[in-house]
């Protein structure tokens, strides 16, 4: 047993060693002093201070849009290759393909960025497009990476699907894009969801891919915040990472909300099935034994 | 031609539904994931010029003629300076370090999570998570206020009398190893968590029936079980910390040679873009062997095989 206490504490301190430097970042972003070392008392300057600084904003409301774009253009690509990994399972260059899908993962960022750039650059020479690098060729570079993740998310959830109720629809006589979108679509929409939600965090974060693939004119947030942390801690940034913290997590509230919610309509729809059959089987012999003293 | 010859002759052309199905995503990853590899292998050979874009063409075609001229001259480099091998290697004990801290870390925090109780399970792995989802800019940024000299970890072991001048700690290797493992933590606790979560308990009560003290079956039956996790999380952590810029490049200092940081200097404050082309082939050459394990370990996971 002092193991499984030994592991409960190491958990513990994790914990805290995660999440307390953001909570210190919270709290100095309310600080009213200048210097971000000295605490002069609560104040919502740097918040305020924010909205005036028009070059953050317009940085802001691009990388709102590529997130967008990406995390729509990401389920679906990612939904394919998922589909594809778990459904279809001999075709030529399958070995190749699962690679493709997953090694995004873990390639680094710097190599992934670079490649693409010299990619743009030379169809750039070839074909006359991207002329200029900027949303699109950003958009581009964050769906690949992103795809992969949603790959993974939502392969595992296809795996757990039962077959047989896709195959029912299939004898029933539905073409095999009906049932994906009538039948697999709905019973895979959450791990979509988790997906798309996880695209929008990772482009609104990306850094250095984003840094390698952007013309001039198209700066997103974490290049703006990246040249400010460069070259030290400034009061502004922590209002603008505190505002981030916030929203993620708000999303990750909401995931945990509404997946906690749907797993209690589940239960209950399951418990409620599971009654009727009893109280069905219950009536059962019920039924047969009342005519039986008839005919005595 | 009449109707029907026209159908089937267009049903060659236009793909079916299953090809297309396949057809979009392996084009796209093969259009912007597997071609760039190859153009970075091109113009590694290719001399960097005053240009746009700032790099020689590696082929001519005059007079009939097709010259290719390769210019080895870069990888020659990397041979030469030692700054670049001090970099490989700085890179490769960085990350191995940081692999071997996160796994010491995580197996534990891992296994509690996995044996808590059912829903306290599904908080705990969102708690994990959604550092995840926050950019790793401000999980690091939020280190430097602390780490620096004038900082809060200063700050607080002055006051405390342990210390009398305050320590360097911000921009040397210490700050880059606290801010990896930081960062890289859940990346090394989810897919334990999801490999441990599957074991059949049975297998450690009936090694305790019959004998077996609680760290002999951890280490006889819980360890070997999870190697699939071990293996992608140390993966998942070891290949993007080898070329990690953000960290080293914020909590780092002089001392912190690290190749990302090499990269990405000689390609936007040298625009030597063939030198780095270079340093990024040999940096893939060098981490092809754990992105197929990691490959391996991940497509036996999505088919469902154990």
């Amino acid at each position: 047993m002092k193991r499984f206490r030994f592991s409960s504490l190491m958990l513990v301190l994790g914990l805290i060693f995660i999440y307390l430097p953001m909570l210190i970042l919270v709290i100095y972003s309310f600080n009213a002093s200048k210097l971000v070392t000295v605490w002069g008392g609560w104040s919502i300057k740097w918040y305020v201070g924010l909205l005036d600084n028009s070059q953050l904003m317009g940085s802001v409301l691009r990388s709102l849009e590529i997130a967008c774009y990406t995390a729509v253009a990401a389920v679906a690509l990612g939904t394919l290759a998922a589909f594809v990994l778990t459904r279809i399972t001999h075709f030529k260059g399958r070995t190749l393909f699962g690679g493709l899908v997953t090694a995004p993962l873990v390639m680094p960022e710097v190599i992934t960025g670079l490649s693409l750039l010299l990619l743009f650059v030379a169809m750039a020479q070839m074909i006359g497009w991207p002329q200029e690098r900027g949303i699109v060729t950003i958009w581009i570079a964050h769906t690949t990476f992103c795809a992969a993740y949603v790959a993974v998310v939502v392969s595992a959830r296809l795996r757990e699907l039962d077959l047989s109720i896709e195959e029912a629809a299939m004898d029933l006589g539905a073409r095999p894009w009906k049932v994906f979108f009538l039948i697999t679509i709905p019973m895979i929409a959450p791990s979509l969801a988790a997906g798309g939600m996880m695209s929008f965090a990772l482009s609104l974060d990306d850094l250095v891919l984003a840094s390698f693939v952007s013309g001039p004119g198209s700066t997103t947030l974490p290049m703006e915040v990246f040249s400010a942390v460069r070259l030290g801690v400034k009061p502004e940034i922590n209002a603008v990472a505190s505002l981030i913290l916030l929203a993620v997590s708000l999303v990750t509230f909401l995931v945990w909300f509404f997946s906690r919610r749907a797993e209690e309509a589940r239960k209950k729809a399951i418990q409620q099935a599971i009654e009727e059959s009893a109280a069905d089987s219950w009536k059962q012999p019920d039924a047969r034994r009342a005519p039986a003293p008839q005919t005595v | 031609m009449n109707m029907r010859k026209f159908k089937r002759r267009m049903n060659r052309i236009i793909p079916n539904g299953r090809q297309m199905v396949i057809g979009v995503p392996f084009i796209w990853l093969f259009l912007f994931f597997m071609l760039p590899f190859f153009i970075v292998l091109k113009i590694s050979f290719a001399e960097a010029d005053v240009a746009i874009p700032p790099y020689t063409e590696i082929y001519t075609y005059a007079e009939q003629k097709l010259q290719l001229l390769l210019n080895l001259g870069n990888y020659a480099m990397l041979g030469d300076d030692e700054l670049y091998i001090a970099a490989y290697l700085g890179s490769l004990k960085m990350a191995f370090i940081s692999t071997v801290l996160c796994l010491l870390i995580g197996y534990p925090m891992a296994y509690a999570i996995a044996s808590a109780r059912k829903e306290l399970q599904t908080v705990l792995v969102l708690l994990i998570m959604m550092p995840t989802w926050t950019a790793i800019l401000i999980r690091v940024y939020a280190w430097m206020g602390i780490l620096s000299n004038n900082g809060l970890l200063n700050g607080f072991l002055m006051s405390m009398g342990l210390i009398d001048e305050p320590l360097q700690i911000l921009n040397t290797n210490l700050a880059v190893y606290i801010g990896v493992v930081y960062s890289y933590l859940p990346f090394m606790i989810l897919p334990l968590y999801a490999n441990l979560v599957k074991h059949d308990q049975s297998l450690l009560e009936a090694a305790s029936d019959l004998g077996s003290s609680t760290f002999n079956s951890f280490w006889k039956i819980t360890i070997p079980l999870s190697k699939n996790g071990i293996i992608a999380g140390c993966m998942l952590v070891f290949i993007p910390v080898v070329g990690e810029f953000v960290i080293p490049e914020l909590l780092g200092g002089p001392e912190t040679l690290m190749i990302g940081k090499v990269l990405w200097q000689e390609f936007f404050n040298n625009r030597d873009w063939p030198v780095a082309s270079a340093l990024a082939v040999v940096m893939l050459a060098i981490l092809i062997v754990p992105i197929i394990l990691f490959n391996r370990s991940q497509a036996k996971e999505m088919e469902g095989k154990e």
